[in-house]
């Protein structure tokens, strides 16, 4: 990690307005500075200088996990791009024509003027099937883009106030980018986007009482009609796009309301920023990741084929493939559909009533995205934080949220690799009965033992740091006393590593900070309903947690007469649980106290 | 001249050698690997003949199948009506005899240990005990003069929900699979299709004739001679499942390196 401190960051997280320039950077607003004639001409009619200036004077951070949402922006304007390039000549009609292209093992067959212009797109359009794949490859890698930023913001706690709103958006940006996607792989038109749109009617129709008539106003008749290639298409180029763009926009509006977040490390404080100014150093790196990405994409679209439409023959609904899976972006809610079992579809009331589908989709899929957007607010709720956070928790100081992070996303795998377990049938000999049965208990068993893993992972990954701190990185070298006694030096850490690995705060269960029910007085106090649950809650995320490092414990462990003083009364705690107090028994283990003295006595 | 002359002492000449003398032996194995002629059946099959296919018969089949191909129970079915088509698919395709009981026989066709007169006379003894199809006649097996558009229409309608819509198979209940046809010789895509083996259902010259049976083959050879290969390495045709493993392991990785590479570089 860089440990630069660039000058004039620190002001702009506690003042909008620049402060006083240092005599050297005066030339610019100086009066006899010479600048272009149209940036003059411009600033006179539109004020522009000023916002640029705000603009181009915005610090970023670096380190490469806040270029993950990049990937995702960058994707998707390299699919806007191209998008546009592919309305040219797409046709989004169901109207039959018979093929009559270049693509010989299709000529003559009957199909849509949608799959026949994809067709066209791909085999007699210049640049057509480039084009076609870098859309699709760019819109799976803006997916994959959002995941993984999503996921960086989420395990390190970015979400936090005042991020929350943000947080939202980019929750509804991920749904609506991939409703965006399912709409334009639908598109084309062949057996297995069809099929795809098939599964969608299905979802639809599952809706107890509201389901048929629900899929007869979308498809403004009986699947597959000829209404919904259209509009799906008006979806895909206008509302949706719209709407993400416009959101997107916001996003990084809210990004630079908020300023971007910084990893805890030295002179990074919850006020400053310390990064580089957009001009010229972020402008150029941001700049030139685009041209990376778009370089990859283009390598990549250009080598490896996807979603060869030819491949699949043009929708017909007799017809189906081996094999037919969404974009990956879809698989949880096809995977929970084949893991739900078939006596969750049920008669009553003379009606069908399809829970196998419904659970795993008109519920699972909203459910996703509520809980996604819900998880900010539940953890201010438990820890009772109202302060704002711009430093960064490594996923290790979070202990419980990293583990439920990664139980949540264990079992979205489970769901989304069920969704494949036909091919990973085939791919590694296997039963498909068998592996639904694993599935289903692993979607059960697996979250929790995530969960609990994580978790000591976490916690002793912490309990190293605290380690680390008190007594410095082991040396591997062993150092015999003249008594004959034996130890291994450790070197102590320099400040600038320390930094990183004590700037994190823990909050305290609720149910401690709270006070006793009834105060010395004898007033009970007021506390709501779910005071109960909230403290319950809050001890469960909290109860085990590991602190920092606090400077008098450094002192103390420092100072080698406190150091022995500090150990002593922890050792007989050896073999009791490590988790009745804030873990710093722990450390003590393995290293008696004549250990470190070399160390210290410098 | 004396250039290879100096060469042939050469330790890379005799791997050269090998490699050659395997290859073209190879090949020459797999294109002859054809099993029965076409036609065969049991009709103008000469006693001797017949009574060799017993002979093969009881030495290799009868165990599970019974002396008379009457069946037994578990271990084997019935051999009556299933024609000398069927015969020559199981064996000239290595599925029989089962080498050991499993899901289902698999395709093995370095495992094949009769000769193309073995098979046949295999077959027209069977094909003698309970007529059944007989093994297709060759104008139906040459690609070339079938219309691929039109197998691919029907094999969409018959075959892909089980084979895949690129012929690369797929999964079936309990560890069955319907296996890849790539590869796979004419005269036994059709066979299977007229004789419904294991899992497969019949499909007999009134559910597909043997003209479409023919486009089919046309289809599954367009594939096999790259029609599908458009736009790059196909990733196994295994649509978007293949799309995702690539986008979330090198795709990713390229992506993230270079994000990684970035963060790295001083300003």
């Amino acid at each position: 990690m860089t440990t630069h401190v660039p000058q004039g960051a620190g002001h702009l997280r506690t003042d909008e307005t620049p402060p006083e320039r240092p005599a050297s950077q005066t030339d610019q607003s100086s009066p006899d500075a010479k600048f272009p004639g149209a940036l003059v001409w411009a600033d006179e009619r539109v004020g522009a200088a000023k916002g640029l200036r705000f603009a181009l004077k915005k610090v970023f951070p670096d380190h490469w996990s806040f270029l993950l949402g990049e990937i995702a922006m960058y994707s998707m304007i390299i699919a806007l791009i191209t998008g546009t390039f592919l309305t040219l000549w797409y046709v989004p009609s169901m109207g039959h024509v018979v093929y009559d292209g270049d693509y010989v093992p299709l000529k003559g067959v009957g199909m849509s003027e949608a799959y026949a212009s994809t067709l066209d797109i791909s085999f007699e359009v210049k640049g057509g099937l480039l084009i076609r794949q870098l859309h699709h490859w760019s819109a799976l890698f803006f997916i994959v883009g959002i995941a993984l930023h999503a996921a960086r913001v989420f395990f390190t706690g970015a979400f936090r106030k005042p991020r929350e709103i943000n947080w939202l958006i980019g929750v509804v940006l991920s749904l609506l980018a991939i409703i965006e996607g399912f709409a334009g792989y639908s598109l084309p038109d062949d057996l297995l986007s069809g099929t795809g749109i098939r599964a969608m009617n299905g979802f639809m129709m599952s809706a107890p009482v509201i389901g048929t008539w629900m899929t007869f106003f979308v498809f403004g008749g009986e699947f597959p009609g000829e209404a919904i290639i259209p509009r799906l298409y008006i979806a895909h180029v206008l509302l949706i796009p719209a709407i993400l763009v416009g959101l997107f926009v916001l996003h990084l509006a809210l990004v630079v309301v908020h300023k971007h977040t910084q990893y805890p490390g030295p002179g990074r404080t919850n006020d400053n920023v310390v990064g580089f100014p957009i001009m010229p150093v972020y402008a150029a790196k941001a700049g030139g990741f685009f041209f990376v990405v778009f370089g990859i994409t283009a390598l990549v679209s250009a080598l490896v084929q996807i979603n060869g439409v030819w491949v699949y023959g043009p929708y017909d609904p007799t017809q189906v493939t081996a094999g037919s899976q969404p974009d990956f972006y879809m698989w949880f809610s096809d995977g929970a559909l084949r893991l739900l079992p078939g006596w969750l579809e049920f008669t009553l009331f003379g009606t069908v009533w399809s829970f196998n589908i419904f659970l795993g989709s008109l519920v699972l899929l909203p459910l996703v995205w509520v809980v996604l957007g819900a998880y900010p607010f539940l953890e201010a709720w438990v820890t009772g934080d109202k302060r704002e956070h711009h430093i960064l928790q490594r996923p290790r100081n979070a202990p419980t949220r990293t583990a439920i992070g990664a139980a949540a996303i264990s079992m979205y795998l489970v769901l989304a690799l069920a969704c494949v377990n036909d091919i990973l049938a085939i791919k590694l000999g296997l039963s498909i009965n068998d592996l639904t049965i694993l599935f289903r208990t692993m979607f059960f068993v697996l979250p929790v033992l995530v969960f609990v893993v994580t978790k000591r992972l976490c916690l002793s990954l912490q309990r190293h740091d605290r380690e680390r701190v008190l007594h410095g990185n082991e040396t591997g070298r062993i150092v015999r006393t003249p008594e004959g006694r034996f130890f291994e030096a450790h070197e102590p850490l320099d400040e600038f590593e320390r930094w990183a690995l004590v700037d994190y705060d823990t909050p305290t269960p609720l149910g401690l900070t709270q006070g006793p029910d009834v105060d010395s007085r004898g007033v009970a106090r007021r506390r709501g309903p779910l005071a109960g649950a909230q403290a319950a809650v809050s001890s469960f995320f909290y109860k085990d947690a590991v602190t920092a490092v606090t400077p008098a414990e450094l002192a103390a462990a420092h100072h080698h007469g406190e150091h022995d003083a500090l150990e002593s009364p922890s050792i007989p705690q050896l073999g009791a649980p490590v988790n009745d107090s804030t873990g710093d028994d722990d450390f003590s283990e393995g290293h008696g106290s004549a250990v470190q003295a070399p160390t210290h006595h410098h | 001249m004396s250039s290879l002359a100096a060469r042939r002492r050469s330790p890379l000449a005799l791997l050269m050698l090998l490699f050659l003398g395997l290859t073209f032996t190879g090949t020459a194995y797999a294109a002859l690997q054809t099993g029965a002629a076409p036609g065969t059946s049991a009709e103008g099959a000469s006693q001797e003949q017949l009574g060799e296919g017993r002979q093969l018969f009881l030495a290799n089949c009868a165990s599970c199948h019974g002396a008379n191909a009457e069946g037994n129970g578990e271990a084997g079915p019935s051999l009556y009506g299933v024609g000398a088509a069927a015969v020559d698919f199981q064996v000239a395709t290595g599925r029989m005899p089962l080498p050991a009981p499993g899901v289902q026989a698999e395709r093995n066709i370095s495992q094949v240990h009769f000769s193309d007169e073995q098979i046949e006379a295999l077959a027209v003894y069977v094909d003698s005990l309970a007529p059944g199809p007989d093994v297709p006649e060759e104008q139906w097996l040459d690609a070339s003069q079938g219309d691929a558009a039109n197998g691919g229409a029907v094999y969409r309608t018959n075959c892909a929900m089980c084979h895949n819509s690129s012929g690369t198979g797929g999964a079936l209940t309990r560890g069955k699979y319907a296996p890849t046809l790539m590869g796979v010789d004419a005269q036994h895509i059709y066979e299977a299709m007229l004789t419904g083996p294991q899992s497969m259902p019949v499909f007999n010259d009134q559910n597909i004739t043997p003209e479409e049976k023919r486009d089919v083959i046309a289809f599954l050879k367009s594939i096999e001679d790259g029609a599908n290969d458009q736009g790059g390495h196909t990733l196994g045709s295994l649509g978007p499942a293949g799309d995702a493993l690539f986008a979330w392991t090198i795709g990713i990785l390229a992506f993230i390196g270079a994000a990684v590479w970035l963060g790295r570089k001083a300003a």
